[in-house]
């Protein structure tokens, strides 16, 4: 295989209260390397460290020891702001993802500019640019289109949710970090939310981590699962040996630890 | 007459500190201390440097740059020493108290004899009260326009992202932390800049002017709030803190004429304020209650 190497984790490691009674390694030398549109899901119990290794990869948790690559280039000194250049995120909490003060239009506009420099320019909220707009927003058919005004804390959460969605891939990162993304939705949206993640990470060719706590999810979509028990990853298949998996062979594994 | 034109005056050249604080206040959400300590700042600053001979307009600036960096100390020990934002500002508005009487050497200074904004040539030709009209609607207007552009560019944006959902504006590589200091320097750029031009107006800088600042511009920004109930652009939002800045001063002419001393106004001044943050409330459980009945 001569697909390119994306991100890289090198024996990341995070101990938590260093020097103290309650010292926890809650990254445990943890490598991975994810190659070029790798669409992994994330799996493991709360407390597994799941949100640890994205919290790690995002850059907003330094790591204690060892190294992330993406590509060749080392940035495992980079700030999380610095990291959004490459890297969006998608959080599980609605609320989260979005400024609910600021219109749609609005919210779309500044993540066009992610890990960019922001100047002292005028915004450009053109009538070309709601167009454009209007077209993006339409394809995640729930509404969203005729809503660009609106205030986004009015967005019903699957809207909301769709509109976090949409400005983590407008402008296109090297990694996408899906935090239980559909989690904090009725079955319906979250399953139509899943579905336009799964196309839309299909079509662009995006290099992805999706956490779900949704066996049938984390076995229908992705082309790699991994999950995580006690700050490491206990269990990593891809390709065949994945869509092999049933949601019982999951279940048996996790009983057994 | 008299008074409604003095009321306008008044509140014209008090609307730079709605303006300021409702940076602090409304958009980056936190309510800035500072502002007692920047407010007799910028007095402090524009009397003392015009005493010393310079024009007031320069004077006036220097004022605003000065306040400003009163809030540069207050957003760094906020972002970056990690103190509450409550107590950081009261660190640097109990310093400034002392910065204050360094500055103009004495507890208070008058501007007797001295020019001012408000003493230009071409001002004497208007009636009493209107030069604060002019001065006050010249500096506003600005301030307005300047804003508005302001908090449309791609900046302006980050910071008002900054104060909406600090999370989510770092996960956009939004450099929260410069954006919270940013705006505070804006912010006290403006309560020093509202000093220097009510000092002048006053004719003195006193250090103990500072006392209550904070009600003050509180006190235009709800009013506003409170009139204007739609959701507005935020340049429509700008005006109608002008307009609650000159409500308020009228509210307090209105006292003092009716035989209020003016040792009551902080009492007075606590107890609108009080009552325009209540009434939102009030109008709500009023307006349960007619669906109450209806249901």
């Amino acid at each position: 295989m001569d697909v390119k190497e994306k991100l890289r984790l090198d024996h990341a490691t995070v101990v938590v209260n260093q020097g103290q009674v309650n010292e926890k390694t809650i990254l445990n030398d943890v490598s991975l390397t994810l190659h070029d549109g790798d669409f992994v899901t994330v799996l493991g119990s709360n407390g597994a460290g799941k949100s640890t290794l994205f919290n790690v990869i995002a850059g907003s948790l330094p790591l204690t020891s060892g190294h992330i690559f993406l590509g060749e280039r080392d940035v495992t000194k980079l700030d999380e702001a610095q990291r959004t250049h490459f890297l969006a995120r998608v959080f599980q909490d609605p609320k989260l993802g979005t400024a609910p003060r600021m219109t749609v239009a609005e919210n779309l506009l500044l993540a066009e500019r992610r890990g960019l420099r922001r100047r002292l320019k005028n915004r450009g909220l053109t009538d070309e640019k709601k167009a454009s707009f209007v077209a993006v927003t339409k394809t995640m058919g729930n509404g969203l289109s005729d809503r660009l005004d609106m205030d986004a804390g009015d967005l019903s959460g699957g809207q909301r949710q769709a509109l976090s969605f949409l400005m983590a891939t407008q402008l296109r990162p090297d990694v996408l970090l899906l935090d239980e993304h559909t989690a904090a939705l009725d079955p319906k949206t979250s399953a139509q939310l899943m579905q336009v993640t799964n196309e839309r990470i299909y079509e662009e060719n995006l290099t992805a981590l999706m956490i779900t706590h949704h066996l049938e999810d984390a076995l229908d979509y992705g082309n790699r699962l991994i999950i995580m028990s006690d700050g490491k990853i206990s269990l990593d298949v891809s390709g065949e040996a994945k869509e092999k998996m049933t949601v019982t062979d999951l279940l048996d594994y996790f009983n057994r630890y | 007459m008299n008074l409604l034109i003095s009321a306008i005056g008044q509140g014209l050249i008090w609307a730079t500190l709605g303006f300021g604080l409702f940076l602090t206040f409304r958009i980056l959400d936190f309510p800035d201390m500072t502002v007692e300590g920047t407010f007799p700042l910028g007095a402090a600053t524009a009397v003392t440097l015009i005493s010393s001979g310079f024009s007031p307009i320069i004077a006036t600036i220097g004022a605003a740059l000065v306040g400003s960096l009163a809030g540069l100390v207050t957003g760094v020990l906020y972002t970056k020493g990690k103190i509450p934002i409550l107590l950081a500002g009261i660190l640097t508005m109990t310093a400034a108290y002392s910065v204050n009487l360094r500055i103009m050497g004495q507890a208070n200074r008058s501007l007797l004899g001295k020019n001012s904004l408000f003493s230009y040539d071409f001002l004497h030709i208007l009636p009493r009260n209107f030069p604060v009209i002019v001065i006050g609607l010249i500096v506003i207007v600005l301030l307005t326009i300047c804003l508005a552009h302001f908090l449309k560019t791609e900046l302006g944006q980050s910071f008002i992202v900054t104060g909406d959902n600090p999370k989510m504006a770092r996960s956009l590589g939004i450099n929260t932390d410069n954006m919270t200091i940013l705006g505070l320097m804006i912010a006290n750029g403006l309560i020093g800049l509202g000093g220097a031009l009510v000092a002048q107006n006053n004719g003195f800088a006193d250090v103990n002017m500072g006392v209550g600042t904070i009600v003050v511009a509180l006190a235009s920004i709800i009013i506003g709030e409170v009139v204007f109930t739609d959701t507005l652009t935020l340049p429509e939002r700008l005006i109608t803190i002008i307009i609650g800045s000159i409500f308020y001063r009228f509210v307090l002419v209105v006292v003092l004429y009716i035989g209020f001393n003016a040792d009551d106004l902080k009492l007075v001044s606590a107890i609108i304020l009080g009552l325009a943050l209540m009434l939102p409330g009030i109008r709500a459980k009023l307006r349960l209650g007619s669906f109450l009945k209806r249901g």
